[in-house]
């Protein structure tokens, strides 16, 4: 019996073998059918809070941190505070990699002003953030900060910036009610999720001229939030017989398809992250939805395109967060080796104008807030000028497409 | 990024159907659909079934041993076979995909079963040299799910570039879903037959490996009275580490049909959810019951399914474990009773 058995064993592992030798004679052959795709999320336009397209103001060249090369300072540092470690780390090292771009321009072409940058890991944590806040503001050398990176850790320190006149730029918090605080040096880089989503609806419905779209969201508050500003400003153009929420970490939405699938929508819109919508894309091409997909800022990151491949194609994705063009991009790409993120740009920005603020003798922090207070000018993202309370004076967002 | 839901219980109230219309029109979809995942379920809940029935032990890791069968059929797609992930389909045939589909399942098979001999060996054999309690065991079962989780995590990036880490692998996908032919008003597709007819084949294999062979018999032997089958001259470690092997090995099979179907499933925590609705398969079944185990798992496929249709996609993983307390409210040993260790003619 035991004999029997060990030659079983032997037969079959044999043949496994004889199997994995044809696999590996097979490998040589290159894939010539479908290579890597060349897909990316490219910018296209801005629209405002009724949809319409706002054409970028062109004629305006974003400011350069280089300025006239002519400055001099006393040494006098930048912190930057998010998180730069941890599983959020990647947003927040696209802010800081765009600020240090921008201090690198200045400091390169200055030889008088070298300004320093101090970044502050806050992982992300509320908590971690309320322990850091004070050492930022300790430090008489740190006029401006760019941070923190996310609603939360903004929520529970911008008092203590705002007690130590700090002025605080963030280039991702994007929580409405963070302007409702009384803070006076808050300031935000970029419009906030109020904004986003009855943009986006109002772009689906009034330009792009959508009849009926089904909207998903993934019950998470990000999610649910946005899909229902979505819903209620679409009325009744949201069919009520596709209002479906499916769970983050879900990877199989058959059920969901099906529903779609029922009501054949122009459009679905999905309020949720990517690790859901390349699953739910795909899964709605391959069941026969031939609509476009439309989702949000938690869906724009090179990996939806990467997991979600070719069904991603014509995806429109709204932000936001501003891309990264012309000859920023080119830069941060050849520093960093990577291609500029979500919220680059903003941290350029932000941080240029701090530098910028420098440059024009503003080199303590109540002068350096005043300057950031009465900006106007023109940056990679949009133009920056802020209203009393620290929101832009035109919120816009942008506008992707997967192409 | 965060919306706030001003009220949550509202905002939850709203998000509750009740839709028996839809379970009504979907009903036969529902069913294929849901068979496909209870078929996944109950390949993974045999592992759990039958280390349960030979050492009373509840092997948490064993989703881990499923995660990593996805990483090891995703391995031999990638690295052995020479596929570039792109996420997008590749066409290769009947032919071919099934020999590709068979390596992967074989590749996956191989690393599921030596992890699951593996964790036998390193986490569970030294406690029970000791004499170790029954809760020791637990929560060592427990603590080695989470090792092989962030193993797979933080370490596994390090060692393999373009493995593990906090996202997905970028899928390789060989079967895209088609429509092949309809069962009333149901589409079936390419993958939900692979699935099927897999599993199906593996249950009656295993079915047969457990109650007609000589290895079998000896796993029933110990599971119904460890000291009289050694006594009777079974070697209980043997028996042992063969119960982690074939519970390894259909953990791995498993995890290669459940790539078909979610191809973007393959990251650390993938096997996690899984896993536990397996377990719950396991228990609905009646735990330490092979036929049990099987049972079970298609029958939560289903019935979760028909519950998404009643109640909304999110509910899915409430109305499992619902349906759980239901039956065991009725049933404390499952549907068809702990059997595995009982004598039986």
């Amino acid at each position: 019996m035991r004999g029997r058995m060990a030659r079983n064993a032997f037969a079959l592992g044999s043949a496994g073998l004889l199997v994995l030798g044809i696999a590996a004679c097979n490998q040589s052959k290159p894939e010539q059918e479908k290579s890597q795709s060349q897909l990316k999320i490219v910018e296209q336009v801005q629209i405002d809070g009724q949809g319409k397209e706002v054409k970028a103001d062109q004629s305006a060249a974003p400011s350069d941190p280089a300025g006239d090369g002519k400055a001099t300072c006393p040494p006098v540092s930048i912190a930057m505070a998010g998180a730069l470690n941890g599983p959020d780390a990647a947003l927040g090292i696209n802010i800081k990699n765009g600020v240090q771009l921008a201090i690198d321009k200045h400091n390169a072409a200055n030889p008088g002003c070298q300004v320093q940058l101090k970044p502050f890991d806050t992982e992300g944590d509320p908590q971690k953030a309320t322990a850091i806040a004070p050492q930022i503001v300790d430090d008489q050398y740190t006029i401006g900060l760019v941070g923190p990176a996310f609603s939360g850790e903004t929520k529970a320190t911008g008092t203590v910036f705002d007690q130590a006149g700090l002025v605080a730029t963030t280039a991702s918090a994007t929580n409405p009610t963070l302007s409702e605080n009384g803070w006076k040096t808050f300031f935000r880089g970029l419009a906030n999720d109020a904004v986003q989503g009855p943009a986006v609806a109002n772009y689906l419905k009034n330009t792009l001229g959508y009849k009926k779209i089904c909207v998903i969201d993934d019950s998470t508050d990000y999610g649910l939030g946005l899909a229902s500003a979505v819903r209620e400003t679409l009325g009744p153009i949201a069919d009520s017989g596709c209002n479906i929420s499916v769970k983050k970490g879900d990877k199989d939405f058959s059920a969901a398809v099906t529903q779609v699938k029922g009501v054949s929508p122009d459009a679905v819109f999905y309020g949720g992250y990517y690790s859901e919508a390349a699953p739910l894309t795909q899964q709605l091409k391959d069941g026969g939805f031939t609509g476009t997909f439309v989702s949000a800022d938690g869906t724009k990151d090179p990996e939806y395109v990467k997991q979600g491949g070719e069904a991603t194609k014509g995806a429109i994705l709204s932000c936001p967060c501003g891309p990264a063009t012309g000859t920023f991009a080119d830069e941060y790409k050849k520093k960093f080796n990577t291609d500029a993120g979500t919220y680059s740009a903003e941290g350029y920005d932000l941080g240029t104008i701090l530098v910028k603020g420098i440059d024009s003798g503003a080199i303590t922090r109540p002068a350096l807030l005043d300057f950031v207070k009465n900006y106007n000018g023109q940056g990679v993202a949009r133009k920056y000028q802020w209203t009393p309370t620290g929101e832009l004076t035109t919120n816009l967002i942008w506008i992707f497409k997967v192409q | 990024m965060i919306h706030e839901c001003v009220d949550q219980y509202a905002c939850l109230a709203a998000n509750i159907n009740f839709n028996l219309e839809g379970l009504r029109i979907g009903f036969w979809q529902l069913t294929i659909d849901g068979l496909a995942w209870g078929a996944i379920y109950a390949l993974v809940a045999v592992g759990y079934t039958l280390v349960f029935g030979v050492l009373r032990l509840i092997n948490f890791a064993h989703s881990e041993i499923f995660m990593l069968g996805m990483f090891g059929a995703y391995f031999a797609l990638d690295i052995i076979m020479g596929f570039t992930p792109s996420g997008n389909a590749y066409n290769k045939g009947i032919a071919l995909t099934i020999l590709y589909l068979a390596i992967a399942m074989l590749f996956a098979m191989l690393v599921s079963g030596s992890a699951a001999v593996g964790l036998e060996f390193v986490a569970y054999r030294p406690l029970r040299r000791r004499g170790a309690r029954s809760l020791t065991f637990l929560i060592t079962a427990i603590g080695m799910s989470f090792v092989l989780q962030e193993f797979v995590h933080f370490v596994l990036p390090k060692l393999l570039k373009g493995y593990g880490g906090s996202n997905a692998q970028q899928p390789i996908i060989l079967v895209q879903p088609k429509t092949q032919f309809h069962i009333f008003s149901a589409t079936v597709s390419n993958v939900t037959i692979v699935i099927i007819v897999a599993a199906l084949i593996f249950a009656v294999l295993t079915d047969y490996a457990i109650n007609r062979t000589k290895f079998g018999r000896g796993i029933r032997a110990v599971a119904q009275d460890p000291t009289t089958a050694t006594l009777m001259g079974v070697s209980r470690e043997r028996i042992i580490m063969t119960t982690f092997l074939i519970g390894g090995l259909l953990a791995g099979a498993a995890a290669l049909l459940y790539t078909l179907k979610v191809p973007q499933g393959i990251i650390y925590s993938g096997g996690f959810l899984l896993g536990i609705k397996a377990f719950s398969a396991a228990v609905l079944g009646g735990i330490g019951n092979l036929r049990g185990a099987l049972l079970g798992g298609l029958l939560l496929g289903i019935m979760e399914n028909y519950g998404q249709a009643v109640f909304g996609t999110q509910w899915r993983d409430v109305v499992a474990f619902v349906l759980l307390v239901l039956v065991l409210l009725v049933r404390p040993t499952g549907i068809l009773g702990e059997s595995l260790g009982k004598a039986k003619a």
